[in-house]
């Protein structure tokens, strides 16, 4: 039974990062289809990844170690994350750091850092990309605590792998707050991994642009390792979407079976995740920066109504 | 272990700080004499103290000991429970830090400032405050209390050469006593009720009063002690007069010295009284507004030590609702959980003195080495004062609540203590309870974007100014100061496990809580609540941060060794770039303050000059940013107003005549004396 859960525990963090890419470059290529172009494999980021760390690197000289620390960092942040949150099994718990609000702030910690260091070279583009970041990830906050909270009091634990395995058997009539946060949830998901309305991943325009901002003095390695860790973040909010609010078919047991179909139900779950993502990005308007709080507020004010009904 | 709890000790301590604060002003003609002097018995006495409140708080009983004086009802009563204790030792650690920091940090003002004056004031400051944390007594409270204020109001104006510290000292002097009149008011009404000065026999007496003494009680301390706390809206005088003070004072002014406020609140409305309902909501309702806007009114300063200054008027705010929380479940009877969210506002009330000492500590080297104190002046600090950087941000992931620090921990703690109680109230307190919560999601994240903005303007970048190429690290004692607070607090957090079970007993001892249950199991390895419905391992989350980095690092490193890394200048778009084009503070958070320009009514007046009529060429402009102040017309004011027409009217009574006034003595004769007849 240990060498089973020790498997499933390497199997669990080493998930995140290897799929994360395919995700990019699926939702890309869905992108690309619904705009009657071939678009590349979804295996596409993969190669740039492989690319990018046979590359030399050039760094700004006006960057600090901060510059050159941050990427590690982030990358870091988000491996944690990857073992702390509901993937295969409800069996794989993780009472240290499977609580939500853990979860939550490491992500805070990344964007903290991703933040510092687009400031940090100090071209004008990466100071506006922080400033933006920074305002949308303050705003996305209470939308994404508090939807979680409603999944945390519904099933009666706030750790996120319980939490999974508790909703399920959540009586019908508790499905309507878990329906709105799930809502709340989503908003606060888009603004979370900088996807429409909220952010552009495909621009360089200097007026729009936010994360793009903050890594354009990133080259080489550093850039592979910044490009990775935000599919990384992309894939862990989509996973937590598809087994907090839709945990059927994850496993139960550690048995080889029950996971190796919870895999796949996973990625067919995050693969429509996707899909819808690159639906909404491809008929939806990117919206002004100043109409991004009303957004977010509302995603807040979901979760409030759904925390106030939540029995 | 009982040698260190024992009263000569207590008595001797505070003998230090007096002879620390006597012997500075002796001599004050030889300012590196004084300075060694005052700062050395100060941080004795400090270190002293830390031992003595440590012992006391392991020791786990009350310890209680008195003077007796000729003056009646004035005994020199002193308790060290075990939330006095906790007290205690926060001011002594935060001032052992301090300490050690200004020893090196007080050069820079020989020769300039009496540093013989500002030994003498910080040395009774330090030991004021021990006092107020641990005297029984409501006369000798207030007579502590007021000398706590003094010494503060005067270290406020020690650079009295600037005539802003004089306007904010004025303004603190005036605010601080209005409070003290309120609490003095909440002393009175408990005298006319038990009879007594004596806390433990006010405590004992009260119990049977009326809800609308107890009401008056409440409220009259909430205001009197709120005003020292900095709870909005009576928290005008605190960004003015915090950073007026040197910063190794500014330090423990905002790390302690506001906390000795949340010290008697905890004290009145759990010990002393047992809270009730109401007073819980309204606890909650005024942390989840100061929390807020304390947070966003740093947001759009500049000046790096108002900007923390505000920074502490928002961790009150997160204090306030762990102890909204304890009153709301003390008052339904749920003393478990009641402990719980106490020990989550004591574990931030620890926290909060670290960090923000270190904040502090941290700015007053910055503001040392450049001279000013303006945001928009620095950049690029962290290649010329690389430590402070290191420390400074220690300290800014830690108050922005980021894991593993301490931050985290105690703000999780808050979150908790507020999660159960929306799961045990009815719709209206689970509201209350939800918003408050919303509202502390919000308060960290605003705090990580202000404090980015603080640390990225500050220290990353190009310089702003050409006085940055100047700046120097301070002094090996200063740099060690802060070194052991930078320790304290990633020490803070991976122990918090066994801070916590330690925060449980004090919360456990106070009087309405008095036999509660703990509300889980805490320990080193790992924290849970209320039978596992929340769970954490602090050592694990440093731990996984920690080898996921350096596992990161080890691979690209082994992946990539052979590809260059070559630096060359940032991309400037064809043009060179300057420091101009990097974002500016003002520009960093002008976006959060128009999103919340319902709140915070940002203002802006430009001012363009032209060369010729038609203005098409201007000649030069200004543009001036800022935030409408809405205290002072709307509640300052008129309540200004109000005072100056009773005194008015009061002044028709002062006529000159020395008849009228032989008339009003012998009217007030009168009616003493019929006052008394009904009286027996």
């Amino acid at each position: 039974m240990t060498a089973a859960r020790l498997t499933l525990w390497i199997v669990q963090i080493m998930l995140v990062p290897l799929l994360s890419p395919f995700f990019i470059g699926f939702t890309r290529r869905i992108k690309a289809r619904l705009q009657n172009r071939a678009g590349a494999t979804s295996f596409q980021p993969y190669r740039d990844m492989w690319k990018l760390l046979h590359k030399d690197e050039v760094i700004s000289e006006d960057a600090s170690w901060l510059f050159r620390a941050a990427p590690y960092l982030i990358f870091a942040t988000t491996l944690v994350i990857g073992a702390s949150i509901p993937m295969l099994s409800t069996a794989l718990t993780n009472s240290f750091t499977g609580d939500f609000l853990v979860v939550v702030y490491l992500v805070a910690l990344g964007t903290f850092f991703l933040a510092l260091a687009g400031i940090d070279a100090g071209g004008g583009f990466g100071g506006f990309g922080s400033s933006r970041e920074m305002l949308v990830a303050a705003l996305a906050e209470g939308g994404l605590v508090l939807s979680l909270l409603t999944l945390a009091l519904a099933s009666r634990t706030t750790n996120l792998i319980a939490i999974a395995g508790n909703i399920g058997s959540v009586p019908l009539a508790g499905y309507a707050p878990v329906a709105l946060a799930f809502i709340s949830f989503f908003i606060a998901m888009l603004a979370e991994t900088s996807r429409y309305p909220f952010d552009n991943p495909a621009t360089h325009l200097e007026l729009t642009m936010i994360h793009e901002a903050m890594i354009l003095e990133y080259s080489g390695k550093r850039l592979a390792l910044m490009e990775w860790a935000a599919a990384n973040k992309y894939l862990i909010f989509l996973a937590l979407g598809a087994n907090l609010f839709f945990p059927r078919g994850i496993a139960g047991t550690l048995e080889a079976g029950p996971v190796m179909l919870a895999l796949l139900v996973l990625l067919l779950k995050v693969g429509l995740f996707s899909a819808v993502i690159a639906v909404i990005e491809s008929s939806i308007a990117k919206l002004r920066i100043f109409r991004l709080p009303d957004l977010l507020f509302t995603s807040f004010v979901l979760s409030v109504i759904a925390l106030g009904l939540v029995s | 272990m009982d040698f260190f709890s024992s009263s000569g000790v207590f008595y001797a301590l505070i003998a230090v700080f007096l002879a620390g604060a006597i012997g500075a002003l002796f001599l004050r003609r030889k300012d590196s004499a004084a300075n060694i002097w005052g700062n050395s018995l100060a941080a004795t006495g400090s270190l002293a103290g830390l031992l003595f409140a440590g012992a006391s708080l392991l020791h786990g009983s009350a310890t209680a000991f008195s003077l007796g004086t000729s003056f009646p009802l004035l005994t020199l009563t002193f308790r060290l429970d075990r939330l006095s204790a906790f007290f205690m030792l926060t001011v002594c650690f935060v001032a052992l830090i301090c300490s050690v920091y200004a020893i090196g940090y007080v050069r820079h003002y020989y020769g300039k400032y009496s540093v013989g004056v500002l030994g003498f004031f910080y040395n009774i400051f330090i030991a004021s405050m021990i006092l107020v944390m641990t005297v029984h007594n409501a006369l000798f409270f207030l007579i502590v209390w007021e000398v706590m204020s003094l010494a503060s109001y005067f270290l406020v104006i020690y650079e009295s050469r600037q005539s802003a510290n004089i306007r904010a000292g004025s303004f603190y002097l005036i605010m601080t006593h209005t409070g003290t009149a309120f609490i003095i008011v909440s002393f009175l009404l408990m005298y006319k009720v038990t009879g007594s000065f004596d806390f433990e026999t006010i405590a004992a007496g009260l119990a049977g009063a009326s809800a609308l003494m107890k009401n008056a009680i409440f409220l009259t301390a909430l205001i009197g002690f709120g005003v020292k706390a900095g709870i909005i809206p009576l928290h005008t005088w605190l960004p003015g007069a915090h950073p007026a003070a040197p910063s190794h004072v500014s330090a423990l002014m905002s790390g302690v010295m506001i906390k000795t406020g949340i010290y008697m609140l905890m004290r009145i409305s759990l010990d002393i009284l047992t809270g009730s309902y109401w007073w819980g909501i309204a606890l909650l309702a005024i942390g989840a507004a100061s929390s807020l806007l304390g947070v966003l009114y740093a947001l759009s300063e500049h000046d790096l030590k108002r900007l923390l200054a505000y920074h502490s008027i928002e961790n009150i705010g997160i204090i306030l609702l762990g102890l909204g929380s304890a009153v709301v479940f003390s008052s339904a009877g749920m003393d478990t959980l009641a402990v719980l969210a106490l020990a989550a506002a004591l574990f931030h009330t620890l926290n909060h003195a670290t960090f923000k000492a270190l904040l502090f500590l941290g700015a007053g080297s910055v503001i040392a080495a450049t001279h000013t104190r303006n945001i928009e002046k620095y950049g690029g600090l962290i290649r010329y004062m690389p430590l402070t950087a290191l420390f400074f941000l220690i300290g800014a992931m830690a108050i922005s609540a980021l894991p593993p620090l301490n931050g985290f921990f105690s703000e999780w703690l808050t979150f908790q203590a507020m999660f159960q109680g929306v799961t045990a109230f009815g719709l209206t307190t689970r509201i209350v309870f939800i918003l408050a919560i919303g509202s502390l999601a919000f308060t960290g994240g605003l705090a990580a974007a202000c404090f980015v903005k603080a640390f990225g303007i500050t220290f990353l970048a190009r310089p702003r100014s050409e006085a940055i190429a100047a700046a120097r690290e301070p002094s090996v004692l200063s740099r060690l100061a802060m070194a052991g607070m930078s320790a304290a607090i990633i020490g803070l957090g991976l122990f918090s496990g066994v801070v916590m079970r330690l925060l449980e007993g004090v919360a456990g001892s106070l009087g309405s809580l008095r036999g509660a249950a703990p509300p889980g199991s805490a320990q080193f390895q790992s924290v849970s609540i209320e039978n596992g419905f929340a769970r954490i391992s602090m050592p694990v989350v440093f731990a996984g941060i920690a080898v996921a980095f350096i596992g990161v690092m080890a691979a690209v490193y082994s992946f990539t060794r052979k590809r260059k890394t070559i630096t060359g200048p940032t991309w400037d778009c064809g043009t060179r770039l300057t420091p101009r084009m990097e974002i500016t503070a003002t520009g960093f958070s002008r976006s959060i303050i128009t999103v919340m320009r319902g709140v915070l009514r940002p203002s802006s007046e430009t001012e363009i000059e032209y060369h010729d009529a038609n203005r098409y060429f201007p000649k030069f402009g200004t543009v001036t940013m800022g935030l409408r102040d809405i205290y002072q017309p709307f509640i300052y004011r008129p309540l200004r107003e109000l005072t100056a027409m009773i005194a008015r009217h009061v002044r028709k009574v002062q006529g000159g005549n020395v008849n009228a006034y032989i008339l009003y003595i012998f009217l007030t004769l009168i009616g003493l004396l019929i006052l008394l007849d009904v009286g027996s």
